[in-house]
């Protein structure tokens, strides 16, 4: 077969596999489209890169040349970027291929995907579920083997949770690790693009490539790319920390099983297991809902309709056409968080919430350094403190919503690298665990998770 | 009126001289078609970042060392937050806590009270919005952002001046010291220079402040006085008919010099400023700002003080030839050319900025040829009157002095032989001085040197034919 006609049939392969999950609305590349693509991307391909064959799906908050980036947003409807992300160039670059746009709750401000404005994403073994969010497309995909990987983002937990709701791999790196530009921003000093993955494996090589430095992101730190650590025999020498305030009284018991037969595995393979403590933890939704929206209420100030976008008209005035674009293009979650944004921005308001928040983020920073000062290389706790909820079982409650990222908002607050890896199934839906490690140590991380994984059998109920 | 005493503090708004924009690497020029100078970071696209312009960060540096602030070692870049046409990205780039620099000071002469101190509240760094055009099209309006993410520095006075005169004194001293440090151009037509006002007025001997409005939309030099003369009028006026000023922006309008109250619309009461989360704190070591320190150029005034004491000039001299840099420089280069310094300042404050002034402001003859234009005159080679002449045509034709003064016929003639036969007619022509001057007239010297002169269409060297004339009427 010649190398064109290779690339034919493996660019269709890719779409193909997509196209067959369609059911679950994971993926917002029509067909079509995603079919021509991904077969001029294989044929264009660099045959000497990393990744060179491999799709990789992106979510649609992040800017790609190849498809529509429309931030699960009827205010993007459309839109197409005149540039693309550094990740995504650095994966075009590794010969990956761009394996469509996946949907997502709009602007990454949902756990659910249940937010987005083109429907919700199912979770892949239970219709009647959430695949998580906010990159709940991502890891949806992911999960009933359409990709072997796909581009997330998170600002509190965007990538993890749903890799814990769907049984797949989601790593967070450390902030600053992985360029920001082309990521469109909801939280700036939070957001961070991550990666899901079949394997720890995977979503590791994935994040090695779209890892280092770039001049365009002032916040990307000035480093080489992450490099891969190899499979270690054994977890000998390592200290883990498990953090009582991620195990309250009254964690589901199903959650609680699996995190326990997962410490019980870490002590097999060698590893010492520590109980400590991080005073703050409780803290840190509400400083999350301050900080993020906050944020948010600026970020996405751009967005009126005045030159990219649908518009939607009132009148001739400026200020009705605000209205009307903002009042209708974004969704009430949207809506909702950029009014509390607004507001604990407002002078008067401000030093009461705004400056109050940054301060105890500074807290929970705090009490993770402590524990890693005194010997702790890393720490171990659930991801979600359920498995995956039925849709529409936390809409009309958003505080409840909320509450499904109390064991990931902290590792963004602190800016640190996590990753969830599947434990195990409760009642046949599957629940991971997470390690949360040391500011770009995302190796030693890694290795613990690739130890882990070896031996857990994800597949069994706990 | 004398009843009021005026209370103004200054904003300044001054483009940097960047050859690129703030934050993105669009080039800064003025005058490119609209829209042109774009990229998604100044146009504000989805997922597009800010990166910092290190030169505009050094200029900022500098401008603010000229103007004595204090330069923190650690600043915070803040978002300014409001909704505007011209402002793609919904929020301005600017510093609000923490800014760049604090605590400066600048002297200008006072036209009430002499030498006079401006305190500089703060001098920090921002980012341009766009420009809004309203009368471009009909019932649209046209918005180009070509000007979006150009750097500027935003100095804020204390409420130091008390008079419009006052505020204008100051601004042609910063504007001044700003194109001297090479920080700006500072050109008001051009937007380069931008001001707003805070205008209170009170009764004299009164500590506390009267209300105050902001007076805007002051887009020359010219207006600056009247903008805020118009604006002291309308609060003394409104006080004295028993009302209140109340806290408000004002909008200057040039073409009726009147002042109107900008419409509530289009006030933003509350920028939410906050940290901007997409750029870290900006940190500067000691060694920076000393290597910024060491860049600026000596400043107008201390210039000023060592033209006096160097060149023996008057103070007003100095002020005059240290007004711009360029002429500063121009003057020291003729001094060092072997000019004699009083004379070289008064060619060059006479002749060669009159020259400028009629041609672009160039300076058409090189210092070495003024240099040596002034010894020619100095040496008694060409009287005064042929000196200028030779200036002209080295200005339009160039040239050497001596070779074009030469060309010209101009040289002085030194021969008394040739002399004595010009004052020998100039005396048959003029008997009655002749005799007033013998019965002791001895004034009417500079009458018979004059004609002289004359006689030779300014060709006689002046003490020569003194010399002579002197030996024919004692005779």
């Amino acid at each position: 077969m010649s190398e064109a006609s290779e690339a034919l049939t493996s660019g269709r392969a890719a779409a193909d596999r997509i196209v067959k999950v369609k059911r679950l609305n994971a993926c917002l590349t029509p067909p079509k489209e995603l079919r021509s693509s991904l077969i001029r991307q294989a044929q264009a391909a660099h045959p000497s890169g990393v990744l060179y064959g491999m799709p990789v799906a992106v979510k649609d908050n992040i800017c790609t040349l190849e498809f529509t980036t429309s931030c699960g947003s009827k205010i993007l409807e459309g839109y197409r970027s005149p540039y693309e992300a550094t990740a995504v160039t650095k994966l075009k670059a590794a010969g990956a291929l761009i394996a469509g746009k996946t949907n997502c709750d709009e602007f990454g401000m949902g756990s659910s995907t249940e937010h987005s404005a083109y429907g919700r994403t199912l979770h892949p073994g239970d219709k009647n579920r959430v695949a998580g969010g906010s990159s709940g497309g991502s890891a949806a995909l992911v999960a009933a083997g359409a990709a072997p990987a796909a581009l997330g983002s998170e600002t509190g937990g965007s990538v993890r949770q749903p890799a814990s709701f769907c049984g797949v791999v989601g790593i967070k790196p450390t902030y600053g690790r992985v360029s920001r530009w082309g990521l469109v921003a909801f939280g700036s000093s939070l957001d961070q693009i991550g990666v899901v993955g079949r394997s720890v494996h995977d979503a590791a090589r994935v994040l090695s490539v779209i890892s280092g430095r770039d001049p365009k992101d002032s916040t990307c730190e000035d480093r080489d790319p992450l490099r891969l650590p190899t499979v270690p025999e054994s977890l000998q020498g390592f200290v883990i920390g498990i953090p009582k305030e991620y195990f309250p009284p009254d964690l589901d018991p199903g959650v609680r099983r699996a995190c326990d037969r997962a410490i019980r595995l870490l002590k097999e393979l060698g590893a010492a297991v520590r109980d400590v403590s991080l005073p703050h933890t409780s803290y840190a939704v509400p400083t999350y809902y301050i900080v993020a929206p906050a944020e948010a209420s600026s970020n996405l100030a751009r967005y009126d309709g005045a030159r990219y976008g649908p518009r939607f008209d009132g009148s001739a005035d400026v200020r009705s056409l605000y209205r009307h674009t903002r009042g209708e293009g974004f969704g009430p979650e949207v809506r909702r968080r950029i009014l509390i944004g607004t507001y604990v921005l407002s002078s008067g308001y401000y030093d009461a919430y705004y400056r109050k928040a940054q301060q105890v983020r500074g807290l929970i920073a705090q009490d993770f350094r402590h524990v890693f000062d005194r010997g702790v290389d890393l720490l171990f706790t659930p991801t979600t403190p359920t498995p995956a909820f039925k849709a529409g079982e936390k809409t009309a409650d958003p505080v409840s919503m909320y509450l499904s990222d109390i064991f990931t908002v902290t590792a963004n607050l602190a800016g640190l690298p996590a990753l969830s890896l599947p434990l195990g199934r409760i009642k046949g839906l599957p629940i991971g665990g997470q390690f949360i490690g040391q500011a770009f140590l995302e190796d030693e991380m890694l290795e613990a998770a690739y130890a882990l994984e070896r031996v857990v059998p994800a597949g069994e109920e706990v | 009126m004398a009843a009021w005493e005026t209370v103004i503090g200054l904003e300044t708004h001054v483009q940097l001289r960047t050859a690129t924009k703030m934050f993105c690497g669009c080039s800064a020029a003025f005058g490119a078609p609209p829209n042109t100078n774009v990229c998604p970071v100044c146009l504000g696209l989805p997922g597009a970042l800010p990166a910092a312009n290190e030169q505009g960060i050094k200029l900022a540096v500098r401008a603010a060392l000229a103007l004595g602030c204090t330069v923190h070692a650690r600043s915070l870049f803040a978002r300014k937050n409001y909704f505007y046409p011209d402002l793609p990205k919904g929020y301005q780039i600017s510093q609000f806590e923490q800014p760049l620099s604090t605590g400066g000071a600048l002297s200008f002469l006072s036209p009430d009270r002499g030498i006079a101190t401006a305190t500089i509240a703060r001098l920090h760094l921002e980012e341009d919005a766009g420009k809004s055009l309203h009368d471009r099209f009909a019932r649209y309006t046209a918005v180009d952002l070509n000007r979006c993410g150009v750097p500027l520095v935003e100095i804020v006075t204390g409420p130091d001046f008390r008079s419009p005169q006052e505020a204008r004194a100051y601004l042609q001293t910063l504007k001044q010291v700003l194109e001297y440090a090479g920080v700006s151009d500072c050109d008001m037509e051009k937007g380069s220079l931008r001001v707003d006002a805070n205008v209170s007025v009170r009764r004299p001997g009164q500590a506390t402040l009267g209300t105050k409005t902001e007076v805007k939309n002051i887009n020359s030099f010219a207006y600056v006085e009247k903008a805020l003369l118009a604006e002291r009028d309308r609060q003394v006026a409104l006080l004295e008919g028993g009302g209140t000023v109340v806290q408000h922006t004002m909008l200057y309008d040039s073409k009726n010099n009147a002042v109107r109250p900008q419409r509530l619309k289009e006030e933003s009461h509350d920028y939410r400023y906050f940290p901007d989360p997409d750029l870290p704190p900006l940190v500067l070591s000691p060694e920076f700002i000393a290597e910024q320190q060491a860049q600026l150029p000596e400043l107008p005034a201390a210039k000023r003080e060592r033209f006096v004491a160097q060149y023996g000039l008057s103070v007003t001299d100095a002020a005059v030839l240290t007004a711009e840099r360029v002429v500063a420089d121009y003057y020291e280069s003729v001094a060092r050319a072997g000019a004699e310094h009083k004379a070289a300042a008064n060619w060059v404050m006479g002749e060669v900025l009159a020259d400028a002034k009629d041609h672009g402001e160039r300076l058409r003859v090189q210092a070495p040829a003024l240099a040596q234009l002034i010894a020619l005159v100095k040496g008694g080679t060409l009287s005064h009157q042929a000196a200028k002449r030779v200036f002209t045509e080295v200005a339009e034709r160039g040239g050497d002095p001596r070779t074009v003064a030469e060309a010209l016929g101009l040289v002085q003639v030194a021969d008394t032989g040739v002399l004595a036969g010009w004052v020998t007619d100039v005396l048959g022509a003029h008997a009655g001085e002749v005799n007033r001057y013998r019965n002791g007239e001895t004034k009417l010297m500079q009458f018979f040197v004059g004609q002289v002169m004359k006689a030779s269409r300014g060709k006689a060297d002046p003490k020569l034919t003194q010399k002579v004339l002197e030996e024919k009427l004692a005779s």
